[in-house]
């Protein structure tokens, strides 16, 4: 069907442009505050492009942060892979090997999701300590796998709830077991859900703060906290914060602008039933 | 599950009731992990905050724990020292609410333009949900440079030939909408009657008989607080105003810029969800554009607004990175439940008063969660 060009479609075009652009300023004024020497930024020229620019604040920024974005990939990596792992294991019961009770276990599992995590900060951290896992890696690891079974077990759950009983049923004619079911036939189809589910986990745990503030002594800090202290030290110049923020945003937003499909469906799965 | 035929029916049953042995072993680490970490540790906070664990030696490997009932609750509610906590929860209301309005609001209207299916849908969606991947920290950090009182935001007027803004974003002292806290149950009520005569006003065309059952408690309760509200108990020994603290905000704003785009997105999912023969019907039946959303599109994606308002109560009552971010952890004006609670805890070392916190910030919590599990747990055994 095409359409003529009347004054309502002007219209609206004009408005998705206008509210674009104010969506887009704060990135914009980020990415030429962080262009600027130190010398060139003032709040007056806030939003002017600068004559000489500056991308050493970016080599600056890195150097600073450089530890705290590898504590980050090391998290990262260890606690999607496995909470993503244990999510899908959940997921295939929840959905196929459904026993009584196991609706009500799932809602449990869920619960889990909404709480607001300072209710359990106290036992964490003293569990933690209690464990000797208090102040590195490993125990913000342990806490981010288990906070993220809700969420990772939904998605699957859901995602394996369309794939066909007859399936599942002829491969038990075979003489196919539980974990033979779901080494030749759940596992092969399940791709897309590892990809929707790790990616969700990569971004939550890649921009968690409250845990790495709480849990992690000053060597271990996530990105997230290297940032924070990055900007809330007073005598930086603009242009180091905005830089770093550039750095801690570039690994989601590459993410979010290159799988945006699969980031969308775990936002969506997160939030809408089934 | 119908279990399938088998040639040897006997050996099937043994073997599917093994099989379920090992389902049910595969999960139950997952379950006892649950059970203790989310659980275990709920019980064990609420434990805590009736529990007077605090001072220097809160941190020793045994600290005394000594169980003190509710005092740190009464404390927190009705204490001297706890001003600035009831501040935090206004706060924490007039965020919420704002949030609410601001983020569900903007995203239904973004997700309206988007269902015109204009040229260039993705890039705009792409546009109005790149916030939602970022970071709160990453958010906080920028959005305190866009507020500066001399520049960002306070300047863009100038370049349309206006004079510039004035307002000081983060560092504001002023505050609107005061109440005296001494005064929190007539207002209480107050609202309560509103928000009954309001809807029973709204039903009172379709249905008389509910909306007289609304109106009437509504007027009745609205009255005699009117009445003789001064018999009611003060809440607190003395004098305490508070009110919508303007400092906050900047921080709604940056909240809303981040997850309107997230809103709508899960609008125009709801929206995409709507057959387009539906709408060709409507469109044919003579309904307008507008006459569509309010009576078809609209009603069908209530669940949305549901699981919409869920998660946004949900993030503004955790909120803590964007405020450490945007104006520190120790600004009075902008504070949070959330922020006072890792205040106390981690900095005071006052671990039962954080506990007590916490348990406040997570019933709150609960009345909004707990209708929603129960209800999506019914329309699962439904199906």
């Amino acid at each position: 069907m095409r359409r003529r060009i009347t004054p309502a479609t002007i219209g609206l075009y004009l408005l998705l442009v206008l509210l674009a652009v104010a969506y887009l300023m704060p990135a914009y004024l980020t990415f030429v505050t962080a262009l600027k020497f130190p010398a060139d930024i003032s709040l007056p020229q806030s939003w002017e492009f600068p004559k000489d620019v500056n991308y050493s604040s970016f080599s600056e920024a890195f150097a600073l942060l450089k530890g705290n974005i590898a504590n980050s990939v090391i998290l990262v990596v260890a606690a999607t892979l496995l909470s993503t792992v244990l999510g899908s294991l959940n997921g295939y019961v929840f959905s196929k090997w459904k026993f009584p009770g196991s609706e009500i276990i799932f809602t449990l599992f869920l619960f889990g999701m909404f709480i607001p995590y300072q209710v359990i900060l106290i036992p964490l951290f003293q569990t933690l300590r209690a464990m000797n896992l208090y102040g590195g890696l490993p125990g913000l690891i342990l806490a981010h796998v288990v906070y993220g079974l809700p969420i990772t077990s939904l998605i699957f759950r859901n995602f394996y709830a369309q794939i066909p009983d007859s399936l599942m049923e002829s491969a038990t004619l075979d003489g196919a077991r539980f974990f033979s079911i779901y080494t030749r036939i759940i596992f092969p189809l399940s791709i897309p859900g590892f990809v929707v589910t790790s990616l969700w986990q990569f971004t939550q745990i890649w921009n968690e703060f409250l845990w790495g503030i709480c849990l992690t002594r000053h060597a271990d800090n996530p990105i997230t906290v290297g940032l924070a202290q990055l900007a809330g030290g007073q005598a930086v110049s603009w242009n180091l914060p905005m830089a770093g923020s550039i750095l801690a945003a570039l690994p989601v937003l590459l993410i979010y602008i290159v799988l945006g499909r699969y980031f969308i469906r775990g936002l969506l799965a997160g939030s809408v039933k089934e | 599950m119908p279990g399938p035929v088998m040639p040897d029916q006997a050996i099937g049953t043994s073997m599917r009731n093994k099989d379920r042995i090992s389902a049910f072993l595969t999960l139950l680490p997952s379950i006892i992990l649950i059970g203790i970490f989310v659980y275990g540790f709920i019980g064990n906070t609420f434990w805590i905050s009736l529990s007077d664990w605090g001072g220097a030696a809160a941190l020793a490997e045994n600290p005394v724990k000594s169980y003190v009932g509710f005092a740190n609750y009464l404390d927190l509610f009705t204490g001297f020292l706890g001003g600035g906590f009831r501040q935090d929860l206004v706060n924490a209301v007039f965020y919420s609410v704002m949030l609410l309005a601001g983020a569900i609001g903007i995203g239904l209207i973004l997700a309206m333009l988007l269902d015109n299916k204009p040229r260039g849908e993705s890039f705009f969606r792409t546009v109005f949900l790149y916030p939602m991947s970022l970071s709160f920290i990453v958010t906080g950090t920028i959005w305190r440079w866009m507020l500066a009182p001399q520049g960002g935001v306070n300047i863009l007027p100038t370049y349309v030939g206006l004079p510039p803004l004035r307002f000081p974003w983060l560092s504001s002292t002023d505050a609107i909408l005061l109440f005296n806290w001494q005064n929190l149950l007539p207002i209480a009520l107050y609202l309560v009657s509103l928000v009954l005569i309001i809807w029973g006003l709204w039903r009172l065309k379709n249905n008389p008989a509910k909306a007289l059952v609304l109106l009437i408690p509504g007027v009745v309760v609205g009255g005699s607080v009117w009445l003789w509200g001064d018999l009611l108990p003060q809440a607190l020994f003395m004098e305490e105003i508070h009110g919508f603290n303007t400092a906050t905000f900047g921080i709604i704003m940056a909240t809303i810029w981040q997850y309107s785009g997230y809103t709508m997105a899960l609008y125009l999912a709801g929206f995409t969800g709507i057959s387009q023969d539906l709408r060709d019907a409507a469109m044919l039946d003579g309904a307008s554009t507008a006459k569509y959303y309010r009576y078809i599109a609209l009603p069908m994606v209530k669940p949305i607004t549901i699981s919409a308002i869920i998660i946004l109560s949900h993030i503004s009552l955790k909120m803590f990175d964007l405020i450490f971010a945007m104006t520190g952890p120790d600004n009075g004006q902008t504070g949070h439940p959330a922020l006072n609670m890792y205040l106390t805890t981690f900095r005071a070392n006052d671990f039962a008063r954080g506990a007590a916190i916490a348990i406040i910030l997570f019933i709150i919590a609960a009345t909004f969660i707990i209708p929603y599990m129960i209800s999506s747990y019914r329309q699962r055994r439904s199906r």
